[in-house]
């Protein structure tokens, strides 16, 4: 076996070697394959992550929607008094209600406010993000916010800083000061950076219509629940389902695949990753066995002198393997040195298992592709590759 | 023209046939070939275009099974064996030089050379330089280094010849080995290569279309229609036939 691997692998290196330019070029060729494939992963993980990245982060288990609200959360209200009967069901820990509206930061140092997703949660509850710097919410009723990361980078915003908020309410723009009391880790929600403000605050300077304007009671948009034991998941779920009126609940990955556009966004993307892989299988395909029909007599002699069948594919898979490889580091390397390039405001997150497993994909191809080229150059018999045969 | 059956030859065929089934009938494109080479001699197959003169030697190089018939060499048959035997034997107990394409192109002379040692794990340090004498022997001790693409025609052959030779095989073949060459240099190479195969004792077969070329060999075997014809074996017979004369 050693000997085998051995004679393939000095028959594959000595030809790559001597036809350095030709192999080099079909690197280049897998190395813009790789570029596409992994900016296509990571323009999924970007937009998948600048939907999901609040929900996915947040300390709970289960989401409580208003029921046919077809877990959109925009779409759901929750009174106050859910809250309480949902607190009450067996095996929940913890309940926070989560908010959700638009609003625009206004910065003095920057032409264009900064839009942002303007969140309101219960201080010390679920929904609340833990703070990278600063100090957590202190009251529902406090003028303050803690910013994510994202909002932290885009608007220079430091702990301490004043915060000014622009709403509309009704038909007029009202303008709010908080304090930024810490600064959480990215949580993007709807592909907007993210302010949390406590629950009751965010009741006062969210925008509103006219006729909610003189609403006294805060309706939320969802009820975020931390169960006692989280691996009962199934059975606290159905027990609020049954003991609170009018409600739906939903996991977190369920409440992702359920956040708007997300599953079609990322099963498009997926399928233009596929289709990128595909392509690649055709391109190095392609080559190897335009390669394998060159090469027919020069096969042909290593067989007629004695090459064993299995050498001869052992060095083409060899071969393959090698030039797929350098092909995905040059591809590799040249998606590292863009994506520096990129300014955070660009969707483009390079996630290390996504990229993993898109190099991984990469590598699989090209011995994919070449199978067929494998197959030829298996079945060439030297007598006619010679043109030996009558 | 059956070999004697008491002394062993590196190569002794029995009654081969070759037939092929074609829409126009049965063709025997051997018919009945008994022959034998001894150690150290050197024989011309010769004959018309489609005498059976390559498909006899495609044969004898264990590239292609016969219908019938026995092919020992060294004592052990080819026509009863598998494919990986015969790979096997074609690797270590044969040596071929074909009319063209005969290198590989991305190896450099002695790196072909080498490459009958290294498929038969007996590339070492000996090896490497009898590779490297046989070569300078041949006149390509200032070509060691060069690729096909760099060497004449005559240069790529004396390569080919090498490579036939430098594995000790039992039997060494030539399919038109001067098929691609002016007539100076095929005489140069046909005379280099019957030298080797005198001095170092190997049974040798050049298949040729060039009658000039046999002056070299020791015995002609006239092919004709698939069957042996006629054998030349004395000096005058094979210098008449070489010039071009009658030989009936």
């Amino acid at each position: 076996m050693r000997r085998l691997f051995s004679m393939a692998g000095y028959l594959a290196i000595k030809e790559i070697w001597h036809n350095k330019g030709r192999f080099l070029l079909v690197s280049m060729v897998i190395g813009l394959i790789t570029l596409l494939v992994l900016f296509i992963a990571a323009l999924g993980e970007g937009l998948g992550n600048g939907n999901r990245e609040y929900i996915s982060k947040v300390d709970a288990e289960l989401i409580v929607y208003q029921a046919k609200s077809d877990f959109l959360i925009g779409a759901s209200r929750l009174p106050r008094n859910r809250l309480d009967d949902i607190s009450r069901v067996n095996g929940v820990s913890d309940t926070g209600r989560l908010g959700t509206s638009n609003a625009s930061i206004i910065l003095p140092d920057k032409p264009a406010p900064l839009k942002v997703a303007l969140l309101g949660v219960d201080p010390g509850h679920p929904g609340e993000p833990g703070v990278l710097q600063g100090s957590q919410l202190r009251s529902n009723t406090a003028k303050e916010a803690i910013i994510d990361r994202s909002t932290a980078l885009r608007s220079g915003l430091k702990i301490g800083d004043n915060l000014v908020i622009r709403t509309t309410q009704g038909t007029e723009d009202k303008f709010y000061d908080l304090t930024v009391a810490g600064i959480a880790e990215g949580q993007q929600y709807s592909l907007q950076p993210s302010i949390f403000v406590p629950f009751n605050t965010w009741d006062k300077v969210r925008p509103k219509s006219e006729a909610e304007l003189n609403m006294s009671n805060p309706i939320a948009n969802v009820v975020l629940v931390k169960l006692t034991d989280p691996n009962a998941l199934e059975q606290v779920r159905q027990r609020i389902t049954a003991e609170v009126n009018n409600v739906d609940v939903a996991t977190i990955s369920q409440a992702i695949q359920a956040l708007p556009g997300y599953s079609a966004q990322q099963s498009t993307l997926n399928t233009q990753g596929g289709f990128t892989l595909f392509i690649g299988i055709l391109v190095i395909g392609g080559f190897f066995q335009i390669q394998v029909l060159q090469k027919v007599p020069q096969i042909g002699v290593l067989k007629a002198i004695g090459t064993s069948n299995p050498v001869v594919a052992w060095a083409a898979i060899i071969q393959i393997i090698i030039i797929t490889f350098i092909g995905v580091l040059i591809g590799g390397l040249f998606s590292y040195l863009f994506s520096l390039t990129f300014p955070p405001t660009v969707p483009i997150v390079f996630n290390g298992t996504t990229s993993a497993a898109a190099l991984a994909a990469l590598m699989i191809i090209g011995p994919l592709g070449g199978l067929v080229s494998i197959r030829y150059a298996v079945r060439i018999e030297p007598l006619k590759a010679l043109g030996l045969s009558s | 023209m059956n070999p004697p059956t008491n002394q062993s030859y590196p190569l002794e065929t029995r009654s081969v046939v070759k037939t092929y089934d074609t829409d126009f009938g049965i063709i025997h494109a051997v018919d009945d070939v008994s022959l034998h080479v001894a150690p150290g001699e050197f024989v011309a197959l010769v004959g018309p275009s489609g005498s059976g003169k390559t498909t006899m030697l495609s044969i004898l190089a264990a590239l292609l099974q016969p219908s019938s018939g026995r092919i020992l060499l060294d004592g052990i048959d080819l026509a009863s064996m598998g494919e990986k035997e015969r790979v096997r034997m074609r690797r270590e107990k044969i040596g071929f030089t074909f009319q063209a394409n005969n290198l590989v192109p991305y190896l450099n002379a002695v790196e072909n050379v080498e490459l009958m040692l290294r498929l038969n794990n007996k590339l070492d340090k000996t090896g490497k330089l009898r590779a490297r004498e046989l070569l300078a022997r041949l006149g390509l001790g200032e070509r060691l280094h060069n690729y096909p693409g760099q060497m004449s025609g005559g240069q790529q052959q004396r390569v080919a010849i090498a490579r036939a030779l430098i594995h000790n095989p039992s039997l060494v073949l030539a399919d038109e080995p001067t098929a691609s060459l002016d007539t100076e240099r095929a005489y140069q190479v046909v005379e280099t290569f019957a030298g080797l195969i005198h001095e170092q004792d190997r049974a040798g077969i050049m298949v040729t279309h060039d009658l000039r070329m046999v002056e070299f060999v020791d015995r002609v075997l006239l092919m004709r229609d698939g069957k042996l014809v006629q054998v030349f074996t004395t000096h005058e017979e094979i210098m008449r036939l070489a010039r071009g004369g009658p030989h009936d």
